[in-house]
């Protein structure tokens, strides 16, 4: 898992019927530190996730195993809003 | 599998269900020789790893299979903690 912001969303009225009624958000990586990542991704989100938040993506067939993804064409989802992250200092 | 060393910790009120009750720990990838080796991946852990320990953790679906029978969409999870490590004719006490 890795973490990204929250940076858009995406609209689109044709895609695949299994996809119907999932929201679709466009994220950033960002690191450890808060530093935005090169590249944006598109996620489902599964935790009700809006703009700028802080949020825990899981990419790979893991996807589906997030809520309301099984057998669904995924593979990049939105699994939990960060509150808090803690990196020590490199020794 | 890769090594690793526990770096970090991740909080998350708001989360999937099945991501109930674990922790999440950033974990950077080192080498043998226990140097730093690419950018660091949050990890769930079945092990009960702290900061500073080095690990192993494997990616991918097959990571959720540590938490089975229950269903952890998780894609990197730390499967060991190293007492030991023996490589290139060094040896390191973890």
């Amino acid at each position: 898992m890795i973490l990204a912001r929250v940076v858009g969303t995406v609209v689109a009225t044709r895609k695949d019927p299994r996809l119907e009624g999932k929201k679709l958000l466009v994220v950033k990586p960002v690191s450890p530190e808060g530093k935005e990542e090169s590249g944006y991704l598109v996620a489902v989100d599964t935790v009700g996730a809006g703009a700028k938040e802080l949020v825990i993506l899981v990419s790979g067939s893991s996807a589906r195993m997030a809520e309301g993804c099984k057998d669904k064409p995924v593979d990049t989802a939105i699994v939990g809003i960060v509150d808090n992250v803690h990196v020590s200092p490199p020794k | 599998m890769q090594l690793g060393r526990v770096i970090g910790r991740v909080w998350a009120t708001v989360k999937d269900q099945g991501l109930e009750g674990q922790r999440l720990l950033f974990v950077e990838p080192v080498t043998p020789d226990l140097r730093s080796a690419g950018k660091p991946i949050i990890c769930a852990d079945c092990t009960g790893a702290g900061a500073g320990e080095i690990v192993y953790w494997c990616r991918g679906r097959e990571s959720s299979f540590a938490f089975l029978p229950a269903e952890v969409p998780t894609d990197a999870t730390i499967v060991a903690i190293l007492d030991e490590l023996h490589a290139g004719g060094e040896s390191h006490r973890c």
